[in-house]
C-alpha cells in the first residue's frame, strides 16, 4: 500500500467513533489549563483534532451502547470495593505478611472485545485481591495472581468475582449481543438454582 | 467556624491517605515475593491518592481545580494496573517468583507449552526458511501431542504476546 492510500484509509475513521476521544482530549486541555472558557475549548478542539489525526492510533472499538444507570451503580460498587480491597491488603500485610500463600488462576471471560477485556483487567487489578499477570487475547483469558488463596474454593470465588466484574462492565457498555448472552446465562443459572432447591 | 469544619475534614482525609501509603509500605516490607508486593503497590496506594485529592478539593473548594484532580486520579487508575501487570508479567516470565508460595498455578503449563512451541517453531525456521511459524497450522510439523487446535492457538497467543495475536485477529487493524 502506498503512503497516500494509507492516508486516505486513515481519514475514513468515522467522526462519531472519534468523538469520545476528541471530547476527552478537549476536557483534558481545559482541565490542565484550569480554564473552561469557550475560546480555550475551541482552541483545544483544534489541537485535539490534529493530535488525533497526526498521531494516529488504531481506533478503540466502542460497542455503541452505554447505560448511564449501570455506570453509576458500577462506579459506586467500584469505590466501595476499592476501599474494601485496600483494607484487605492492609490487614494481610499486617497479620499474614511472609506467611501468605497465593494462586495464579486462569479466568476465561465471555467477551472477545479488546476494550472490555482491558477494562475488566483494570478493574480486577484495582479491586479484589487479584492482579493480572498475563492475558491471552485469542481466548480472552486473564491469568490472575490472587492474594491469600489456599483452597480450590477460594480460587473458584476469585473466578466468580472476575466474571461478576465483567458482567457489570457488559451491562454498562457491552454490545447488545453480549448483553443478551449475559441475560440468557443469568436466567439459566437462576433456573438451575431453583431446580436444585426443589 | 466553617473554616474549622473544612480543615477538620481535610485533616481526616489526609490522615486516611497517609495511612494507605503506610499500608502500601508495610505490604512492600512484609510480603515475601514480587507478585504479592505488587498488590500492596496498587490497591492501597490508589485509595490513598484519592483521599489526598479529596482533601485538596475540600481545602480549596474551587470548581476550577476539580477537573485537574479528577484527571490525576483517572490517570492513576489507568496506569497503576498497567505497570503492575508489566512488572508482574516480566517477573513471572523471568522466573522471579517463588513457586512454593503459589498454591495453584494455572499459567505455568500454558507458558511452558508456549515456550516449547516457540522453540520448535524457531528450529523449524532454521531448517526450512519458507515455513512461517506463525501461520503454520500443519500439526505434523509442530509438536502438538495432546493439544487440540484451540489450545494451540491459546498457547501461541500467550507466547507471542499482543503483537502477533493482533495480526491474527481481523477487524482490529484499520489498514486491513
Amino acid at each position: 500500500m502506498t503512503k497516500q492510500a494509507r492516508m486516505r484509509n486513515r481519514a475514513r475513521v468515522p467522526l462519531l467513533q472519534e468523538l469520545p476521544l476528541l471530547v476527552w482530549l478537549v476536557f483534558l486541555w481545559g482541565a490542565l489549563w484550569q480554564d473552561f472558557s469557550a475560546g480555550n475549548l475551541v482552541f483545544g478542539a483544534v489541537i485535539a483534532f490534529f493530535v488525533a489525526n497526526i498521531f494516529y492510533l488504531p481506533p478503540v472499538e466502542l460497542s455503541g451502547r452505554f447505560n448511564p444507570f449501570y455506570a453509576v451503580l458500577f462506579a459506586g460498587r467500584f469505590l466501595y470495593q476499592l476501599v474494601q480491597a485496600s483494607f484487605h491488603v492492609f490487614g494481610l500485610a499486617l497479620f499474614r505478611g511472609p506467611q501468605i500463600r497465593n494462586g495464579v488462576i486462569g479466568v476465561k471471560l465471555r467477551s472477545r472485545s479488546d476494550l472490555l477485556v482491558t477494562a475488566t483487567g483494570h478493574v480486577l487489578s484495582l479491586i479484589p485481591g487479584s492482579l493480572v499477570v498475563d492475558v491471552d487475547r485469542s481466548t480472552s483469558t486473564l491469568y490472575l495472581h490472587a492474594l491469600n488463596v489456599s483452597t480450590a474454593e477460594q480460587a473458584e470465588k476469585v473466578r466468580e468475582e472476575a466474571l461478576n466484574a465483567e458482567a457489570w462492565l457488559i451491562r454498562t457498555m457491552g454490545t447488545k449481543e453480549e448483553l443478551a448472552a449475559l441475560r440468557a446465562e443469568t436466567a439459566e443459572t437462576r433456573k438451575r438454582k431453583i431446580g436444585g432447591r426443589a | 467556624m466553617e473554616e474549622t469544619v473544612y480543615d477538620a475534614i481535610t485533616a481526616v482525609l489526609m490522615l486516611g491517605g497517609a495511612l494507605m501509603s503506610l499500608a502500601a509500605a508495610i505490604g512492600l516490607m512484609r510480603f515475601p515475593d514480587l507478585l504479592s508486593r505488587m498488590h500492596a503497590a496498587t490497591k492501597p496506594q490508589v485509595l490513598g491518592l484519592l483521599l489526598f485529592l479529596l482533601a485538596l478539593a475540600v481545602e480549596f473548594r474551587s470548581w476550577k481545580l476539580l477537573p485537574v484532580l479528577a484527571v490525576v486520579w483517572i490517570f492513576m487508575l489507568l496506569t497503576a494496573p498497567v505497570s503492575a501487570h508489566m512488572v508482574g508479567r516480566a517477573g513471572y516470565r523471568t522466573k522471579h517468583l517463588r513457586p512454593e508460595l503459589l498454591v495453584i498455578d494455572e499459567l505455568d503449563d500454558v507458558v511452558e507449552r508456549a515456550q516449547r512451541l516457540l522453540r520448535e517453531a524457531e528450529e523449524e525456521v532454521l531448517e526450512d526458511d519458507e515455513d512461517d511459524p506463525q501461520v503454520d497450522d500443519d500439526p505434523g510439523h509442530t509438536y502438538t501431542g495432546e493439544l487440540d487446535d484451540d489450545e494451540m492457538l491459546r498457547s501461541r497467543g500467550t507466547a507471542a504476546g499482543g503483537l502477533n495475536s493482533n495480526a491474527q485477529r481481523p477487524g482490529q487493524n484499520p489498514e486491513g
